[in-house]
C-alpha cells in the first residue's frame, strides 16, 4: 500500500458513515469551494451485505444496502472518489471533494481539522453516550433454589 | 390462467385517488412524516428493511407511509425499488463479534463475560397499556452508567468454542462467493448459504410459526438462547478502483445464537450444535425464529432423523417463506379471471346436463 493509503482509507470510511446534514454543515465552513469536473456523476446503487454462518463461519448474503458513488477531478487533476451509505448525491459530492482535497499535501491538514476530526469526534461522542446508556441496563440475575431441591 | 383485460382506466384512476384520500386520513389531523415513522415506529422500519432485504431507513419509512402501515405491501414496494438500482458489489462479511452492542443477553450463561446488557427491551414489561402515551408527554432521558463503558463484548460462541463444548464454525473457503437467491433460482437441496439468505428475507410470521412448531415437538432440537445481541457493525467493501477496502456504511443488526442438543461421532466427543439467526435492525423475534428453523433444516447435515416435520422440509420452508412471492400468488386471485372462470362454468354446465340426461334416459328405460 502507498504511504497515504491508510489515511485515505480512514477518511473515506468516516465520510461514508457520516450523516448528510452533519457533513453538509462541516463542508459549509470550507472557505473557497474548489472547481471540479465530474468523472462520474452521483449514482445510487446497492451493495450486497454478507454475514457469516454462526458469526464466524462461511459467508452468506444477508441483504443489500443503498450506496451512492461518484468520481470527480479538481482543476489540478486530483481525482476524488466516494462510496457513501444511503441515497444522497449531495453527501457523495462532498465526500468526493474531501477525498480529493485530502490527497493534496497543502490541504490535508485543513481537511482533517475542518471535516474529518469533527466527524470522528461526533461519532466517538455518540458511541460513548450509547455505551453509557446500554451499560446502565446491565443486569445480574440470581438463580433461586427451587422448592423440590430443598 | 389469467387472461388480460382492457378498460376501466377512469375507475382505476379514481380508486387510486380514493386510496390517497384514505391514506391521508382526517385532514384536520397533522400528516405523519417520514422521519416520524423512522424514529417512532422504528421496529416496523426494521422489519420492512429485513424482509424487503434492503437496508435504507428512510426508504422503508416512506414505504410504510405509502402502504398505510401494511408492512407486507411496504416490503413489496422496497423489493420493487431495489430492482431499479445497479449492484456495485458485495461487502466483506460483517464481523458481529466486534459489534458495538446496544443489547446483549444470554439465557444460558448467567455470568457471561461482558455481562448481560438488557438494552431497550419489551422483556420484563407487564404488557399493560400505557394510557400515559395517549397524551403527548415528556420522555425522561435514559440513565447513563458512570465511568467508561465497554462497547464490544466477546461472543458466546467464541467463549464456549474454546472448550470444544460447542461446534465451531470457520470460514474454510473465503474465496468462494456465497450463492444468491436474488440472481439464481433456488435448487434443492440448497446449501446453507442459500437457506440462510432465504430465511433472512423470509416472513416473520411464517418463521415464527415454524420455529414454534419445533419447540412443540415437530423436529424437536431443544434450543437454548445462547446469545442475542443487537448493535451496530460497519460494512466494508473492497473497491476495485481504489485497490483497498473501505467502510461504506454502518448498520444495526440482530444476531441470535441458538445452542441445541448434542452431536458427536466416533471421532468427535459430544458437543452442542448451533442454529443461527441474523437480521437487519432490531428484529429479535424474527432472528430467534430464523435460528430455530436454520437448526431444524440442518437435520441432514447433522445426520439426524428426518421425522417429516414441516420445519425440516427444506423445499417446503424455502418455497413458502417469502411473503412477497406468497402475497403475489394469493392476491393475484383478485384480478379478473373472467375467461378462465367462463370455461369452468361451461364445463360444469355440461357435466350437469349430462347427469340430467343420463338420469332421464334411465327413467325412460325403466
Amino acid at each position: 500500500m502507498p504511504p497515504n493509503t491508510e489515511s485515505r482509507k480512514r477518511a473515506m470510511s468516516l465520510l461514508a458513515q457520516a450523516e448528510e446534514a452533519t457533513l453538509a454543515a462541516l463542508w459549509g465552513r470550507w472557505p473557497a469551494k474548489p472547481a471540479f469536473d465530474w468523472l462520474r456523476r452521483p449514482e445510487f446503487g446497492l451493495v450486497m451485505t454478507r454475514g457469516r454462518m454462526g458469526g464466524t463461519g462461511v459467508a452468506f448474503n444477508l441483504g443489500e444496502i443503498t450506496v451512492t458513488r461518484c468520481a470527480l477531478r479538481l482543476a489540478d487533476g486530483t481525482v476524488g472518489l466516494a462510496y457513501v451509505q444511503g441515497r444522497s448525491a449531495r453527501k457523495a459530492e462532498i465526500a468526493a471533494l474531501a477525498d480529493a482535497l485530502g490527497q493534496d499535501p497543502h490541504q490535508r491538514e485543513r481537511v482533517e481539522q475542518t471535516i474529518l476530526a469533527p466527524l470522528a469526534a461526533k461519532m466517538a461522542a455518540d458511541r460513548d453516550v450509547a455505551a453509557a446508556e446500554t451499560a446502565a441496563t446491565r443486569v445480574d440475575f440470581y438463580t433461586m433454589v427451587r422448592g423440590e431441591d430443598v | 390462467m389469467y387472461v388480460a383485460v382492457k378498460g376501466g382506466e377512469k375507475a382505476i384512476r379514481n380508486a387510486h385517488r380514493l386510496l390517497a384520500k384514505e391514506r391521508r386520513g382526517d385532514p384536520d389531523i397533522a400528516e405523519i412524516s417520514v422521519p416520524q415513522i423512522d424514529g417512532q415506529l422504528s421496529l416496523a422500519v426494521d422489519r420492512v428493511m429485513t424482509e424487503g432485504s434492503l437496508y435504507d431507513r428512510s426508504l422503508a419509512a416512506l414505504a410504510i407511509k405509502q402502504s398505510r402501515g401494511d408492512l407486507i405491501e411496504a416490503i413489496f414496494l422496497v423489493r420493487a425499488y431495489r430492482t431499479t438500482l445497479p449492484r456495485f458489489g458485495g461487502s466483506e462479511p460483517i464481523e458481529t463479534g466486534s459489534m458495538t452492542v446496544r443489547r446483549r443477553i444470554s439465557a444460558s450463561f448467567k455470568d457471561v463475560p461482558g455481562g448481560q446488557l438488557l438494552g431497550p427491551t419489551f422483556d420484563y414489561t407487564h404488557r399493560l397499556i400505557d394510557f400515559g402515551l395517549a397524551a403527548e408527554s415528556e420522555c425522561p432521558a435514559a440513565e447513563l452508567a458512570p465511568g467508561p463503558a465497554e462497547t464490544t463484548v466477546p461472543s458466546i460462541a467464541s467463549i464456549l468454542g474454546n472448550e470444544g463444548l460447542v461446534e465451531t464454525e470457520t470460514d474454510h473457503n473465503p474465496s468462494q462467493p456465497p450463492g444468491d437467491v436474488t440472481s439464481d433460482a433456488l435448487d434443492f437441496p440448497a446449501g446453507r448459504d442459500l437457506r440462510l439468505q432465504a430465511l433472512a428475507r423470509g416472513d416473520e410470521g411464517f418463521l415464527l410459526a415454524l420455529g414454534y412448531s419445533t419447540q412443540r415437538g415437530y423436529a424437536r432440537n431443544h434450543a437454548f438462547a445462547g446469545e442475542i445481541r443487537v448493535g451496530t457493525v460497519t460494512v466494508e467493501m473492497f473497491v476495485e478502483e481504489l485497490g483497498f477496502t473501505i467502510a461504506i456504511g454502518e448498520i444495526t443488526v440482530t444476531e441470535v445464537q441458538m445452542i441445541n442438543q448434542f452431536k458427536g461421532s466416533t471421532t468427535v466427543p459430544p458437543q452442542f450444535t448451533r442454529g443461527y439467526g441474523l437480521s437487519f435492525g432490531h428484529c429479535e423475534r424474527k432472528a430467534m425464529s430464523m435460528a430455530l428453523v436454520d437448526r431444524a433444516l440442518r437435520c441432514r447435515e447433522l445426520d439426524e432423523d428426518n421425522v417429516g416435520a414441516p420445519a425440516q422440509d427444506e423445499e417446503f420452508v424455502l418455497s413458502h417463506c417469502d411473503n412477497v412471492q406468497a402475497t403475489g400468488f394469493v392476491e393475484h386471485l383478485k384480478l379478473p379471471h373472467y375467461v378462465d372462470f367462463q370455461s369452468e362454468l361451461e364445463l360444469v354446465r355440461r357435466m350437469r346436463r349430462e347427469v340430467t340426461e343420463r338420469a332421464g334416459a334411465q327413467e325412460a328405460a325403466e
